[in-house]
């Protein structure tokens, strides 16, 4: 098992940062809980907090879980194969799985939760939770049919949404919801959990590594576990300045920066091309890619042309969502950058 | 117990005492049971409804002349619109008849043009039910029927262009109610065939009013100044405003209870109170300080160093914290569009920014690039004052 599975806490008690949003998160399971809305950047322990708050709800039988497989049939017939995750208390989905269908999933499927009431007469709770997860991604027609049923079945039914942004969640879905932002912990905080962790599992802990990894995950708890982990399952004995391992796709990246630097020229265009044609097949998202690129970019330029640097690279990342080939626009950032730094270069040449 | 069980006379007794008891807990328990504020203090009747004097004297009038046109209700959320249908429809049929008078549709029902055809079509045809004696006494029971169709902005072209010969045909024993948030999206002949009714923002008085009673009937304890940050969180969306109030009043525990009368009385810090920082918190607004700070890194520097290092790591932490991208392109909007410091030229530039960067948010780019090129772009802006 791994270290993130293996030592994610289990209530709300034992989390170990944001001791504040736990213990208002536990004021609302002991009290009448609202519907959520949960955002954060990922690896803040948004899922974690969520999982623990329904033991809190609950008890135990939340854990029990098993997967459902439904099929869900459109107006125009179509059959559509949808997993749920499920216990006793709750349910666990992911629309945004059916992509555009994912209305019909939300109208069918919470209706039939909402028009049922709670079959285990024991349950601490009269109402069923639903968390839908990946809430941002939910179509507009999906979110409007939420906002009626969140009210109407109110004594049977309670949501949870969770996202990376708010941005997406139309209006009068926010306006219906309990806000919770959970933050990214701090590099303290991570630092705190991984020394902890490698107490546990009987690890030499060095401060400083642990700190390296902190810097490095960005504030991302899950992947520090894991660089954790792959630094101690990697190395037999790990030393202060051992190296931390890139995942491959990033060292493939870093390597195209370095190609991108080394030459301007259409020929390294096409060179590049069959790099990013490999990131692309192996399921890397396009938005992944670009961004990591231009942030590896920025450290090796000037800091004058920095700012359009980011600015083409938001232009193109905008147009990714929009286009439908993700490849063209990964390649047209490629290429504007080049221009860029040779404009700059030329610049530079004038004016000697 | 045993010669009771022959005695049937006792054991009905028994059994109605038990049962009423049982209601009386299922009624208890119906009223103990938690129900959102929203539910629990939405409009009974017409008069309760605030703030829109207008609509409401207009439909008041319908009620006695006991005609009613059809119907197009649009404003932005949370000022009523809903509440204000269900209002007049219980004032009308009251709440038996309301069952077999009333179909109310919502986007969370199948409203395909199918739908439309079938379901709205055959309730629009049956005959209408007659009142009891009881019920027409009480209430108007005018001889036809409602449709709501509630969120008719989310229903298709199509659906919508389905209704149109129906609302027609049907005209004599059902009305129509539509109820939308932008009016714009109704097509034309179905909106030409609606008597429109805009609803529109609440405004800072009403709020208060409703916002300060509710307080008092839940004995909720907040500190001076929540209940303005709440209306201005909520812009006009009532709804927003009570949600944001229960929450609060949850997380902090501030409800009083009323068990003994002392309790009333003792308003020590158990419970904790409401506080102005918890609203803004639970409504995702930024601390005055990051925006502070973000403001100070876009400055221009002395002797022409770029901004691009401190704005980014500024940038990188109002992610890591979570803060919603749209919510700091507000919070920026409403600083820099009202400062002084910055000339027409200027404003200009930075509102085309905004209204660019809005746009690809709406469109799902990334918030991260997103946020820090909105900055660095105002920063350039603020960066060439001269010239």
């Amino acid at each position: 098992m791994l270290f993130v599975d293996k030592h994610r806490p289990k209530t709300l008690d034992s989390l170990t940062y944001h001791p504040d949003l736990s213990s208002r998160l536990k004021a609302l399971a002991n009290g009448d809980f609202p519907h959520l809305l949960v955002y954060g950047p990922s690896g803040a322990g948004k899922k974690t907090r969520i999982i623990a708050t329904l033991k809190e709800l609950y008890g135990p039988g939340v854990e029990k879980i098993k997967i459902d497989s439904r099929v869900f049939t459109t107006t125009s017939n179509r059959k559509l194969e949808f997993n749920i995750v499920a216990s006793v208390y709750h349910l666990e989905i992911t629309p945004s799985d059916v992509g555009n269908y994912d209305r019909v999933v939300i109208q069918d499927l919470l209706k039939e939760v909402a028009q049922t009431q709670q079959v285990d007469l024991a349950a601490k709770q009269r109402f069923k939770v639903v968390v839908i997860n990946e809430a941002d991604h939910l179509s507009r027609d999906a979110q409007a049919a939420l906002r009626r049923t969140m009210e109407k079945y109110s004594p049977n039914l309670r949501l949870i949404l969770l996202a990376n942004s708010t941005a997406n969640i139309i209006a009068p879905i926010r306006s219906r919801t309990l806000l919770v932002r959970v933050a990214a912990p701090t590099t303290d905080e991570i630092v705190d959990v991984l020394k902890g962790v490698g107490k546990i599992e009987r690890l030499e802990v060095r401060d400083k590594l642990c700190q390296r990894i902190a810097v490095e995950s960005g504030r991302n708890l899950r992947r520090a576990l894991l660089m954790f982990e792959a630094v101690y399952a990697q190395n037999e004995v790990v030393k202060d300045n051992t190296p931390l391992p890139p995942p491959d796709w990033e060292a493939l990246i870093s390597q195209i920066a370095d190609e991108i630097m080394a030459e301007h020229s259409p020929a390294r265009i096409l060179q590049v091309r069959a790099k990013l044609y490999d990131l692309l097949t192996h399921c890397i998202p396009p938005t992944v890619i670009l961004k990591t690129l231009t942030f590896k970019l920025i450290p090796k330029i000037d800091d004058t042309i920095k700012a359009d640097v980011i600015k083409w690279s938001a232009f193109y990342e905008h147009r990714l969502h929009l286009g439908n080939k993700p490849i063209f626009h990964l390649e047209a950032f490629v290429a504007k950058f080049l221009r860029l730094l040779e404009t700059y270069l030329m610049d530079m040449d004038y004016d000697f | 117990m045993a010669s009771n069980f022959f005695d049937l006379k006792k054991r009905k007794e028994a059994a109605a005492a038990s049962s009423s008891s049982k209601q009386k807990t299922a009624l208890s328990q119906a009223a103990d049971r938690p129900v959102p504020w929203v539910e629990k203090y939405r409009p009974k009747t017409l008069s309760d409804v605030t703030a829109q004097d207008h609509t409401v004297s207009v439909l008041r009038r319908t009620l006695q002349s006991s005609n009613l046109p059809h119907m197009l209700f649009y404003g932005p959320p949370g000022t009523g619109k809903t509440s204000t249908i269900l209002a007049l429809a219980k004032e009308l049929y009251g709440p038996e008849l309301m069952k077999t008078r009333v179909l109310e549709l919502n986007a969370s029902d199948e409203r395909g043009i199918s739908i439309v055809r079938e379901k709205v079509k055959n309730f629009a045809k049956i005959a209408i039910s007659t009142a009891t004696a009881t019920n027409a006494s009480k209430y108007p029971c005018p001889p036809y029927k409602i449709i709501i169709l509630d969120e008719a902005d989310s229903m298709t072209q199509d659906a919508q262009s389905a209704l149109r010969r129906t609302m027609e045909t049907y005209s004599k024993i059902t009305r129509f109610c539509l109820i939308c948030n932008y009016v714009t999206r109704i097509i034309d002949p179905l909106a030409s065939r609606c008597s429109k009714f805009r609803f529109k923002p609440l405004d800072e008085g009403n709020a208060r009013l409703r916002l300060t009673s509710i307080a008092e009937a839940e004995g909720v304890r907040y500190q001076e100044g929540v209940v303005d940050a709440l209306i201005k969180v909520a812009d006009g969306d009532l709804r927003k405003a009570i949600t944001f109030l229960q929450s609060a009043a949850r997380l902090h525990g501030a409800v009083k209870e009323r068990t003994g009368d002392d309790m009333e009385v003792d308003s020590g810090p158990k419970g904790g109170e409401i506080t102005v920082r918890s609203i803004e918190e639970i409504a995702g607004v930024i601390p005055e300080k990051t925006i502070d700070d973000l403001m100070q890194s876009m400055e221009p520097r002395p002797n022409g160093q770029a901004v691009y290092t401190p704005v980014a790591k500024i940038v990188q932490d109002i992610v890591a914290d979570g803060w919603s991208a749209a919510q700091v392109l507000l919070q920026l909007y409403n600083r820099l569009v009202f400062s002084d410091m910055l000339n027409g030229n200027q404003k200009n530039q930075i509102v085309a920014i905004f209204s660019e960067i809005d746009k690809r948010l709406v469109d799902g780019a990334d918030e991260h690039l997103v946020t820090l090129d909105m900055s660095l772009r105002i920063a350039g802006v603020l960066g060439d004052t001269g010239s």
